[in-house]
């Protein structure tokens, strides 16, 4: 069976990285850590996983279950604002009992059962749109105490490489994530249900891995003070981490979300809907490809200016997607658009393990990615009213503009705690 | 824990997990139609006559007009919507999620030709005379809070092999006047006796109308406004619909019967909103389908004169056709 042969086939190959690389990985100072690379197989499986059902979701509840596209719309929708606390509630945590690697296992933990709970909803919106909102609190809960285990796992000078090959991985499963459902679909003649156990198979697959491999370093925090909940008023005094969380406040408002640019692609394209999530490879494909060049390149010429050219890809995105139709626009839209992440996320956590104490890493993670999520949240509410009252033209432009007073602001911001952080 | 057990581990859950994925899509692969109590599986005959042919758990299924909620026989033919008549059936078949077919059947089920269709597949219609065969698909929009959506009709013409793809290439007039707006959207379609003249609807802009449709001629001319999915009744007088509530459809639709002649509106006894296009089952009565909120359908009938209470015709069952 090719499926399995392939899956199979991918994760010996990362495995027997892992494990060739641990004897070496003091002397080899440019090597990206084995427990980076472990982090990395993780999110590769377990993005399979997620992505699998991404893909098939909007087809499943529109014609497997017979909903209204409105039903679909309304269950994607909810939950990404209420995942912010417990995203914060869980970095505190890992920080504070420091057990990193088992507040992310229990994140992967949980979205995996939400896989089997998908089967368990049965034909019920309301059932699915809970299990949906499990799933993402899983991965709210998961994504800080991996970061900072990547961080702590990663000499300062090279956090741009690990968070872009860690990237570079995750992305893999993304890209791979749609083409293994349609696979598990041929096979099982279009049982959705198949979908839905496979993915469950393949995420506690990647918690395996996760408890075999992956190791805490617990070690390195020895010693340090112990967390409390007043430590949190010391992070935020601590010189630049104010300002890294309003940076990345910014990040989250310049962005207005995927969604919304491949619905203004399919407005040109005259798109079926069926394909809607599969635009999301295409932007895949360019981040996948390009995660591990900026992550280096941020590390040789700094990660502010790495950043700065990221948003210059999202406006040129914003202003392209004013342009008339055509597949050349959708093909550069998708392209400018993957760049941009490419530029950012990763980056931005590098920048963060640069400028956040150790002993709060996790905590500081959680802060940053909440601010950078909320705001998110709240620019592509604005970007649909915008659309919705002024028009795409307006709403573009805005967009843009956003990015503009974002360059400029981000390097007021980071420009000196980057030399104070990165003074080597 | 040595890096070789540790290995040999992962290799070990990866062999179960991964095994008991592809095992138990190979045993989702193997079930057949579901059967309701009763239920045999079969090859129901397009050609008889007062039979009720509709879908069972997406699989086509006949049973007795007069005793639609008895035992039905239900055959391997899988389809998304299906319609029937003078022993030719049509199907609208999913060849994979993304992908649809329309096929068109002889009386015993016999595939006779294969389309492929772009889009979700949404109405399908068969001539009287079983010659003509219109379908409609959702090709995009209609979702992420985009009021608009957009649909495409076809036409295949089973006597010379011939189809119109798009039936938005006709030159459309809408009250008088040649439409050249580029939101035409058509959809719906029902065919007059003589194979040549049809109605559908057609949309532009907020507007929903009623049009009468030349295959000849190629054109498509508004007859009246906030009607949708038109379906001729057998004497060829009268024409069952949806009518958007207030003229809005996100406020649902009120099953109703326009007199061609006398051009009166009669709203019908149904007063759950029916998306869907009628079937009449003979000249006095319509059936068509209703989905509960999780989304399971049952056939009703009502009568065209706006007397009378909705009848369940059958449950878990959609797409009906009386032949």
């Amino acid at each position: 069976v090719t499926f399995q042969g392939t899956a199979l086939a991918f994760l010996f190959v990362y495995l027997s990285t892992i494990d060739r690389s641990l004897p070496r990985r003091e002397t080899a100072g440019r090597r990206v850590s084995a427990n980076v690379m472990a982090l990395g197989a993780v999110s590769l499986v377990t993005d399979i996983s997620a992505e699998m059902v991404v893909a098939v979701l909007p087809i499943y509840l529109v014609m497997g279950l017979s909903l209204s596209p409105a039903a679909y719309g309304a269950i994607d929708g909810l939950y990404t604002g209420a995942t912010a606390l417990l995203r914060l509630v869980g970095g505190y945590a890992a920080d504070r009992t420091q057990r990193r690697k088992f507040v992310a296992g229990l994140g992967y933990g949980i979205s995996c059962v939400a896989k089997l709970g998908l089967l368990a909803a049965g034909r019920s919106v309301g059932l699915i749109g809970a299990v949906i909102a499990v799933d993402r609190a899983g991965k709210g809960l998961r994504t800080a105490p991996r970061d900072a285990m990547i961080t702590l796992s990663t000499p300062p000078d090279d956090l741009g490489r690990a968070f872009g090959i860690h990237r570079t991985m995750d992305s893999i499963g993304a890209f791979l994530g749609p083409l293994v459902a349609m696979a598990v679909l041929w096979l099982a003649a279009d049982s959705f249900d198949a979908v839905f156990v496979a993915s469950f198979c393949i995420a506690a697959l990647a918690v395996v891995v996760l408890v075999l491999f992956v190791r805490d370093r617990r070690e390195t925090l020895s010693g340090a003070q112990p967390v409390v909940v007043r430590s949190i008023g010391t992070l935020i005094s601590a010189p630049g981490v104010l300002r890294l969380v309003a940076a990345a406040i910014l990040l989250g408002l310049a962005t207005i979300g995927e969604g919304f640019v491949y619905l203004l692609l399919q407005d040109r394209q005259d798109l079926s809907l069926v394909w809607f999530p599969l635009l999301a490879v295409g932007s895949n494909l360019a981040f996948l490809l390009l995660a591990t060049p900026l992550g280096i390149l941020a590390d040789r010429v700094g990660r502010l200016p790495v950043m700065l050219a990221g948003y210059v890809a999202l406006a040129l995105a914003y202003l392209a997607l004013l342009l008339p139709g055509g597949w050349a626009l959708l093909v550069i839209v998708l392209l400018l658009n993957g760049t941009f992440y490419a530029a950012t996320d990763g980056v931005l956590m590098a920048l963060a393990g640069g400028i956040l104490p150790t002993g709060l890493r996790t905590t500081g993670i959680a802060m940053v990615q909440t601010g950078q999520a909320l705001a998110y949240l709240g620019s592509s509410v604005l970007f649909g009213l915008a659309w919705t009252f002024w028009g795409q033209l307006v709403a573009l432009t805005g967009a843009a503009g956003m990015v503009a007073i974002t360059v400029i602001a981000t390097t007021v911001l980071l420009r000196r705690p980057r030399q104070t952080a990165d003074a080597r | 824990m040595n890096p070789r057990t540790r290995i040999l581990l992962t290799a070990l859950s990866a062999f179960v997990l991964l095994g008991g994925a592809v095992i138990f899509a190979l045993v989702a692969r193997d079930s057949g139609p579901p059967l309701s109590k009763g239920d045999s599986r079969g090859t129901p005959s397009l050609a008889a006559h007062d039979r009720l042919i509709f879908l069972s758990g997406r699989h086509l299924a006949s049973v007795p007009a007069n005793a639609t909620t008895g035992h039905a026989v239900v055959s391997d033919l899988q389809c998304v919507r299906v319609y029937a008549a003078a022993g030719t059936g049509a199907c609208m078949h999913q060849d994979d999620p993304w992908h649809y077919s329309l096929l068109t059947l002889d009386a015993t089920l016999r595939q006779t030709s294969r389309h492929k269709i772009a889009g979700l597949p949404n109405r399908l219609r068969v001539s009287a005379s079983g010659q003509m065969v219109s379908w409609t698909t959702f090709i995009g929009g209609e979702s992420y809070n985009k009021g608009g959506f957009s649909t495409r009709t076809g036409i295949l013409d089973l006597r010379t092999g011939t189809s119109v793809p798009n039936l938005e290439t006709f030159a459309i007039h809408i009250a008088g006047h040649r439409s050249h707006a580029i939101d035409h959207n058509v959809w719906g379609v029902t065919f007059a006796s003589d194979d040549n003249r049809f109605y559908a609807s057609l949309a532009t802009g907020d507007d929903r109308y009623l049009v009468q449709g030349d295959l000849a001629a190629r054109t498509l001319t508004t007859l009246e406004s906030n009607v949708e999915c038109p379906s001729l009744s057998p004497d060829g007088t009268r024409i069952a619909f949806k009518q958007a509530v207030d003229n809005d459809p996100r406020k649902g639709w009120r099953l109703s019967v326009l007199d061609l002649k006398t051009r009166t509106i009669t709203h019908l006894a149904e007063t759950a909103s029916v998306d869907d296009q009628a079937a009449w089952l003979d000249d006095s009565t319509v059936a068509y389908t209703l989905r509960a909120a999780d989304g399971t359908p049952s056939i009703w009938s009502v009568p065209a004169d706006g007397s009378g209470n909705p009848t369940l015709v059958r449950n878990n069952a959609e797409s009906p056709a009386v032949i």
